[in-house]
């Protein structure tokens, strides 16, 4: 039974989703969950995973505000959110 | 009036004008964005954008209007699906000869083909599926299709640079390939290593020279070459006046097999103009001889470095007009097939790419 949890995006991946920030989307795992994104947003399709199902280098995915990975397992009422990462400095 | 697409670190610009009276800048977009080739096709009027965001990988986007509007993202520029390997960059965008059809090159040593103006890609399966793919090595700038040759009047004759995997060429309109690096002497190998077809052959750069398709020009890494058989063999013609034999960014005269133009820099371990000049050389005589150009250009302390795809022209003959920009986000333009020069833009952002339309 797949597990319902909220993903957030923000920025130009907000706009890809229709404009919402959060959305609660099933999926026991963050890949499952960035799949389920996709299907319900053709639109981000390639923008958060690459061709290889990977979590592209230089975005982050954290769950409850622990890092995370594709991996990563899921639960009911988890928080995800999806962040480009800070880099330079 | 001019209009010329450049693509650059930190955005696309759009400049309009002539050579005679100078160029404005008359639209950025992408603004903040590596925008690595840009283009203008000149039979739909369609812009199309190969913009590599460091976050979310690399994608095609297209408008039908003035470039300060919205852009769509273009469908299908990917890898298969499931793979080992994801797509890094789109190096180059070229009209096709049939209407409608475009091109794109990319990295990793991928090719997409385009059948309704650029709004829909697929990947190219014949290039994709070449057995001997998994030996091709990547030059520094990656395993990039970087040159796409059409042939004019022939939508099935191509002819196909990847660094540093050769070319490659084809009669089928793509679906089979061969590569076409006889002559070709890579200089940086042991001699004992020519004998492997799949060690690097460093291709920087391959224009056709449209009045005489089967004659080609190419820059290597070390070397400047021709080939007047379609690309199956070629000649070093690097010699006859060029300081160096090293460089990235060639360009032909559309009017004139004979003449072909390269901006040579020191060196592989000096990515720089030769003594600090700005120079353009210029053959006449299908790389017999070179000539130094560059009246106008800086002439001391310019430390310049031009990149394969900031080097275009438009016209043709005697109006050829000629354009290049450096990595320093100069600009550069000439009206008269290069004698003569003039500064478009000073203090751009790096520029990757140059189109004039």
């Amino acid at each position: 039974m797949p597990r319902v949890a909220v993903v957030c995006v923000r920025g130009p991946l907000r706009k890809l989703a229709g404009g919402r920030a959060e959305q609660e989307l099933g999926g026991s795992t963050v890949y499952e969950l960035l799949r389920a994104l996709e299907l319900r947003h053709p639109e981000l399709g390639g923008w958060i995973l690459d061709e290889r199902g990977l979590v592209r280098r230089h975005i982050n995915v954290y769950v409850n505000g622990e890092r995370g990975s594709e991996e990563t397992a899921v639960r009911s009422a988890d928080r995800v959110e999806v962040l480009p990462a800070i880099t330079g400095g | 009036m001019t209009e010329l697409v450049v693509g650059t670190k930190k955005g696309l610009f759009l400049l309009e004008g002539d050579p005679a009276s100078g160029f404005e800048i008359k639209t950025r977009a992408f603004a903040g964005q590596p925008v690595d080739f840009a283009t203008r096709d000149p039979r739909s009027g369609r812009l199309l954008a190969a913009v590599t965001s460091p976050f979310f990988g690399p994608k095609i986007f297209f408008t039908d209007g003035d470039g300060d509007g919205e852009w769509e993202q273009a469908g299908g520029v990917e890898l298969p699906e499931g793979g080992d390997q994801a797509l890094e960059r789109i190096w180059v965008i070229a009209p096709g000869a049939a209407d409608g059809a475009l091109y794109a090159g990319g990295d990793p040593g991928v090719l997409f083909e385009s059948h309704d103006g650029g709004t829909g890609w697929q990947i190219n399966a014949g290039l994709w599926e070449q057995p001997s793919r998994p030996q091709w090595q990547p030059g520094g700038g990656g395993l990039c299709v970087h040159s796409i040759c059409t042939w004019p009047g022939d939508p099935d004759r191509l002819a196909v640079a990847v660094s540093a995997a050769g070319i490659w060429l084809t009669e089928d309109g793509g679906r089979s390939w061969r590569r076409g690096n006889g002559g070709l002497n890579p200089r940086y190998l042991p001699e004992e290593a020519l004998k492997d077809e799949n060690a690097g052959r460093c291709v920087h750069h391959v224009e056709r020279a449209p009045m005489r398709p089967e004659r080609l020009f190419m820059q290597f890494h070390g070397g400047v070459y021709r080939s007047d058989d379609a690309g199956e063999s070629w000649t070093d013609i690097g010699g006859g006046g060029l300081p160096s034999d090293f460089g990235f960014p060639l360009m032909v005269d559309p009017g004139d097999p004979d003449s072909a133009y390269v901006i040579p820099l020191v060196a592989d371990t000096d990515r720089v103009m030769p003594g600090g000049r700005v120079r353009v050389y210029e053959t006449r005589d299908a790389g017999a001889s070179w000539a130094e150009r560059g009246e106008g250009l800086p002439a001391e302390h310019a430390y310049l470095t031009v990149l394969r795809q900031a080097f275009s022209r438009a016209g043709s003959g005697e109006q050829l007009e000629l354009f290049f920009g450096a990595t320093s986000g100069d600009l550069f333009v000439s009206g008269d097939a290069g004698a003569t020069w003039t500064t478009a833009a000073t203090r751009l952002p790096p520029v990757y790419s140059v189109v004039a339309v």
